[in-house]
């Protein structure tokens, strides 16, 4: 209905809807448009990198040009794809698998999403004043600090502004899981989606404020004159590495976890059977968090350190190895003795186990810190991560979009395309990236501009470069896919794959108050139960009554806003003094935003039991 | 004699042996052919670790192809409700207690080989350089000896070899693949490690922390050389004097040039604490011109008259006035004659 009724508005209604919506089922789609659009982007860096690194002292782009863009898609991949495409399956979703109306702040949520968005326009806005950071997207000190003209500034305020957003949509997650569960629903019946989501905020508040610090300094030294990181004045430099990775690497958890959330809901799915050691993955996915913060300095073993720090965090790093290993197996359990449907969400997951897998075990390979010595700064450690980050979370959101598309958008995304995807995407993906841990062992480190003549490293590289042009076809495919299934896809039903949990109870795509009546939750994977008792839908937990809605706010837009034009006062004020109007401006609007919404009452709305009857089921 | 088989067998061998050297990548340069104590620990972790893991890859793959043909829904299958288990204590247990006796096998040699390779106890009786990390190039300080070299470290071979490195602007990581593993070379804070080479040769290093533009291109050369070769090397660059004048006469218009073009501002010739610019005591003798240009008279004029081009972000640009053909000539002539010693990379086998 509501749905319909969108289709007919103008533009700008449409517009002004989204701008407003505090739907969070709007703000996922929202999140999923912008990050989306940010994975092209960064692809298109990882591109002309491959590019300049198809042969030997190559010249396609400048040393300069090359730094800016492996900083950028580095910066743009973690914070403005992978975490925003996550977050926008996590408010399209886990309100779904809770039974939930919606999240407990709607209005936090809709800010948190412009937050993160003007904070990923920042960043890119810097490609057309001067120049990006680039210095990495770790971003070391002093590198970071002397590098000159504004990119690196732009790196500070653009992951300043979208660190907001994402620590409020964690608090908002954390709160909506212990609050929101419908009746019934209690955390041991939580999917496993939900159960990662409420693990990773737990995640993103506590390790983003070390961001969040981090930042402060960093923008202290540069554009207020502090001497934090400056070692003649006195500073420490190797203290931003710390807070650097005391965030870095909870983050690593923070992108992996919904993967390993979402692979547990789509193997159960598509092989009929419940998840395997359901307890053990719970307890897994926790120890693994618990750990994530335990081991930030392996990044660090060629620091000098000393050989007590680096034991110490070399045996913490490996003892992850441990509940990951619990989770494979427990994945592979759940497809042992199933009924395996083959389709290109599951393609995704079972393309995963293998890749991860790999991923894992280059991880125990570079804990043992005398080993590292050799693989750090290489293109091993190139080749590692991205068996981890693109074999676990690339291949997760994909395995996700394909799962929850016609949940999401109503339509089902076309099977022929998702497999032609899957298929060119995983051979490039593999082709681009083997190779490379043997790159980083004979010689080639990472953030390499050119690498020599005679070095043999020719071979190499050039697999490496045929490999992203099929990964980028592969993205090309799926662009076409989701293009053609808005057009002429089929119209999903409420349930399309046979699913276990809450979110297809309702229909494809759900209304905007989603469950007419609370369902009550009888045990884990309540649709399945209910299913095979006969009765085929959820038992409603409470009588038909009117239905509290929030209504739409613009404020979360103009506030994000607010602090995006204050951000360039804050960079130019170091030039020109008249930047201090879009300084004071910028903040005026921002925290005047912030007393309307506290002196303004809005009380919302209420959807009355006569409308929700006349709608149909 | 040879017959057709012997030939097919000698080619094949020829043929696996340079798959086997190419795919393990450049002599002296892969850290996959160890040539030096660092490199073979880290090379024994590695095996033992990729040996390790790989079993416990194959297992995962055995399991996973298995079902994968045996689970896979059949057609007449479609209304097919496989039996829903819940879990099994037994096989968690299992697969917790496995890795992590796996684990243990991996953790007690690698903490053992990260105490050993800390064990700095016997520096004080070692050669001692300090090692000076710069935008783009890598400062050698003989400690006790009065030598400054850069961008090629002589060291005897089967020696340990105590480096004290320190940065002199940002981050930089110092990494000779073949010989030893890396350590970082901070602005705070001096970092040393030992390098201890089996053979003698010429050995690739390179700048493996993110440094700026020219990152990629702050290549160095650790020259190995017997014990005798090192002392005559020693005594070579000790009896240097830096006033000596060139016999031909461009190279002797060149030293002139060098002076009044105040390069010495920056680049010292002998013994000297000036380290702004590398020291080019040594340079006619150096491996590489800039690290990575082959160190011709051509290459060399290039890079007096637009050093950007060739590093770019790197320190010396604009330092100085632009030079003619000429000038650059007759500098390039002065410094290629800068060969104090007969040991050279060349020597050491290049």
């Amino acid at each position: 209905m509501s749905n319909a009724a969108t289709q007919n508005k103008g533009f700008a209604a449409v517009l002004w809807d989204y701008l407003t919506t505090v739907d969070h089922k709007k703000i996922g789609k929202l999140y999923l448009y912008a990050g989306g659009l940010f994975f092209l982007l960064g692809g298109l860096e990882a591109m002309i990198i491959r590019i300049q690194l198809i042969k030997p002292e190559n010249n396609f782009i400048s040393a300069g040009l090359y730094n800016e863009m492996i900083t950028m898609h580095g910066t743009t991949m973690i914070f403005l794809a992978a975490m925003p495409l996550l977050l926008g399956l996590m408010n399209a979703i886990m309100p779904l698998q809770i039974g939930a109306r919606d999240v407990a702040f709607p209005f936090l949520n809709s800010l948190g999403f412009w937050m993160f968005l003007f904070g990923g326009i920042m960043l890119n806005v810097s490609w057309f004043t001067g120049g990006a950071p680039d210095s990495g997207w770790t971003a070391y000190a002093p590198l970071s600090t002397q590098s000159p003209g504004h990119g690196v500034d732009y790196y500070v305020m653009g992951l300043q502004l979208s660190g907001a957003g994402t620590l409020m949509g964690g608090i908002n997650f954390l709160v909506t899981i212990v609050n929101m569960r419908a009746p019934g629903m209690t955390y041991m019946r939580m999917p496993l989606f939900t159960w990662t989501t409420f693990v990773v905020s737990i995640l993103i508040l506590f390790a983003f404020p070390a961001l969040t610090v981090g930042l402060f300094l960093l923008m202290f030294d540069r554009m207020f004159g502090a001497a934090f990181f400056d070692v003649a004045l006195g500073g420490n430099s190797i203290i931003w590495q710390h807070l650097f990775w005391i965030f870095g690497h909870p983050e690593v958890y923070i992108l992996i976890l919904p993967a390993f959330g979402l692979f547990s809901d789509i193997f159960s799915t598509f092989s009929k059977k419940r998840l395997f050691g359901y307890t053990a993955m719970v307890f897994a996915t926790i120890l693994i968090a618990f750990l994530g913060f335990m081991v930030w300095a392996h990044h660090m073993f060629t620091v000098g350190m000393g050989p007590v720090a680096n034991s110490i965090f070399a045996i913490a790093t490996m003892a992850i190895a441990v509940p990951t290993g619990i989770k494979i197996f427990n994945w592979l359990l759940t497809l042992w003795g199933g009924s395996i449907t083959i389709n290109s969400a599951m393609l995704w997951s079972l393309g995963f186990i293998p890749s991860f897998t790999l991923g894992g075990m280059t991880g125990v390979m570079v804990a043992a810190a005398v080993a590292d010595y050799q693989y750090h700064d290489t293109y091993f450690v190139v080749a590692h991560f991205h068996y981890v980050i693109v074999g676990g979370v690339v291949f997760g959101i994909l395995a996700g979009l394909h799962y929850w598309w016609p949940k999401i958008f109503g339509r089902i995304l076309h099977e022929g395309m998702g497999k032609l995807t899957f298929w060119t995407f995983f051979i490039g993906f593999h082709l681009t990236f083997f190779i490379q841990h043997f790159l980083g062992l004979m010689g080639m480190p990472r953030r390499y501009w050119v690498f020599l003549e005679d070095q043999g490293l020719d071979t190499g590289n050039l697999i490496s470069t045929i490999g992203a042009f099929f990964m980028a076809f592969g993205v090309i495919v799926f662009l076409i896919n989701a293009i053609y299934t808005a057009v002429k896809g089929e119209k999903a039903p409420a349930d399309p794959w046979d699913g276990r949990t809450l979110e297809w109870a309702i229909s494809s795509p759900p209304p905007h108050y989603n469950f007419k009546q609370l369902p009550l939750v009888r045990g884990l994977d309540p649709l399945w139960i209910e299913k095979m008792e006969g009765k085929g839908k959820m038992t409603p937990a409470e009588p038909l009554g009117d239905i509290h809605m929030p209504n739409g706010s613009i404020i979360p837009f103009v506030m994000s806003l607010g602090f995006f034009i204050a951000s360039f006062g804050f960079i130019y004020q170091t030039n020109y003094d008249i930047a201090y109007i879009f300084l004071f401006g910028g903040m005026a609007i921002g925290l005047g935003s912030m007393l309307v919404r506290s002196l303004k009452d809005d009380h919302g709305y209420h959807i009355t039991k006569e409308e929700l009857e006349r709608e149909a089921d | 004699m040879l017959g057709w088989m012997g030939k097919f067998r000698a080619l094949f061998l020829l043929g696996s042996l340079a798959l086997v050297l190419s795919g393990c990548g450049k002599e002296n340069l892969t850290a996959l052919v160890p040539k030096g104590y660092g490199a073979e620990s880290s090379m024994d972790l590695i095996i033992l670790t990729t040996v390790i893991m790989l079993f416990v890859f194959a297992v995962v793959m055995v399991i996973y192809v298995i079902t994968l043909i045996r689970f896979r829904k059949k057609k007449g299958q479609e209304d097919y409700i496989p039996k829903q288990v819940e879990g099994n204590q037994t096989l968690e247990t299992v697969w917790t207690v496995i890795p992590i006796l796996l684990l243990i096998i991996i953790a007690v040699p690698t903490v053992l080989a990260t105490f050993d390779l800390a064990d700095e106890t016997d520096a004080k009786d070692s050669i001692n350089i300090n090692v000076t990390g710069n935008q783009y190039w890598w400062h050698f300080d003989y400690a006790g000896e009065e030598i400054q070299t850069s961008q090629d470290l002589y060291i005897p071979v089967g020696e340990k070899v105590y480096l004290n490195m320190l940065s002199s602007d940002v981050i930089h990581s110092l990494w000779v693949p073949s010989l030893s593993g890396k350590m970082d070379v901070n602005p705070e804070n001096e970092n040393t490690m030992y390098i201890e080479a089996y053979e003698e040769g010429v050995y690739w290093g390179k700048c493996a922390e993110f440094c700026g533009p020219s990152h990629s291109l702050m290549d160095f050369k650790i020259v190995v050389v017997s014990p005798e070769e090192y002392e005559t090397w020693i005594a070579d660059m000790q009896n240097v004097d830096p006033e000596q004048e060139p016999q031909d006469t461009v190279a002797l218009e060149g030293q002139a040039l060098f002076e009044e073009n105040n390069c010495m501002a920056c680049h010292a010739i002998g013994s000297s604490p000036v380290a702004t610019g590398p020291n080019l005591t040594n340079f006619g003798d150096r491996s590489r011109l800039a690290g990575i240009k082959e160190l011709t008279k051509d290459n060399l004029v290039d890079w007096l008259q637009d050093p950007e081009t060739i590093k770019p972000g790197n320190k010396m640009t604009g330092k100085y006035p632009a030079l003619s053909d000429e000038d650059a000539d007759a500098i390039a002539e002065y410094l290629l004659q800068l060969q104090p010693s007969d040991i050279t990379p060349e020597s050491a086998g290049n």
